[in-house]
């Protein structure tokens, strides 16, 4: 691409990283949540491969790391939810404790980080299995239509 | 013969969805009481405020399982899909 695209990208990347990390991080306070904020930094890694070459991107991001970023979130998502296993199955274990056990006021509030039990551990564990799943998706796929070779 | 057989299972399909359009029930009827009981407790049970994501990740947490094992097919049906174009290209 050309040297403007790959300036503004330089600018605009990190700031469109941060949102999504944002967004996960937050996921109990406002809306979004890990779904939402892996979509967002994975179309970051879009846009940093349309406006830089599939290869230059390769070189930061390895499939297989991000194949064990995928299974180690996917991993943590069903570990939290045995957390609960002496109760039920996805038992919210968390609220009342010291870390992440805080309750809100009932009704409106500006906001707590350090409540809702598991759910922000549950977000975190699924936003890093979206991002690493959709950067790989986007990854692959550029790098099969560019001829570069994909090793295992 | 294949034509009229066609035309006639379209029109029974086509009664079939105008009478589910007809007797459909009314809009709210009849009353639910799932949701009310989640928008008024989720927050002192679960101690979230953005009520959507205890619902995602917490009452409904199988569901969530499901979504994510979906996207991790995805992703392995995609790897092994460009991977074995490009082993063929190679040898």
């Amino acid at each position: 691409m050309s040297k403007i695209v790959r300036t503004i990208t330089n600018l605009f990347t990190p700031f469109i990283f941060m949102f999504g990390l944002y967004v996960i991080v937050h996921g109990h306070i406002t809306p979004g949540g890990g779904f939402q904020g892996g979509a967002v930094f994975a179309s970051g890694v879009a846009l940093l491969i349309v406006a830089f070459n599939s290869a230059t991107v390769q070189r930061y991001l390895k499939e297989h790391h991000l194949s064990t970023i995928e299974s180690s979130g996917a991993l943590m998502f069903i570990g939290l939810a045995f957390a609960g296993i002496a109760i039920t199955f996805f038992c919210n274990v968390l609220v009342g404790s010291s870390i992440f056990g805080q309750i809100p006021p009932e009704g409106s509030n500006p906001g707590f980080i350090w409540t809702a039990g598991v759910i922000p551990l549950m977000n975190i564990a699924v936003g890093l299995k979206v991002i690493a799943g959709l950067s790989a998706i986007v990854l692959v796929m550029a790098l099969s239509s560019s001829n570069v070779r994909i090793e295992e | 013969m294949r034509k009229t057989a066609t035309i006639i299972s379209l029109g029974i399909v086509i009664i079939l969805f105008v009478a589910c359009a007809m007797l459909i029930h009314p809009f709210g009827q009849p009353p639910a009481d799932m949701d009310d009981y989640i928008i008024d407790n989720a927050q002192t049970e679960t101690g979230a405020n953005n009520v959507v994501t205890s619902v995602v990740f917490d009452y409904r947490g199988y569901d969530t399982l499901g979504e994510a094992t979906i996207l991790f097919t995805a992703v392995t049906a995609v790897m092994m899909l460009f991977r074995a174009t490009k082993e063929e290209t190679i040898q």
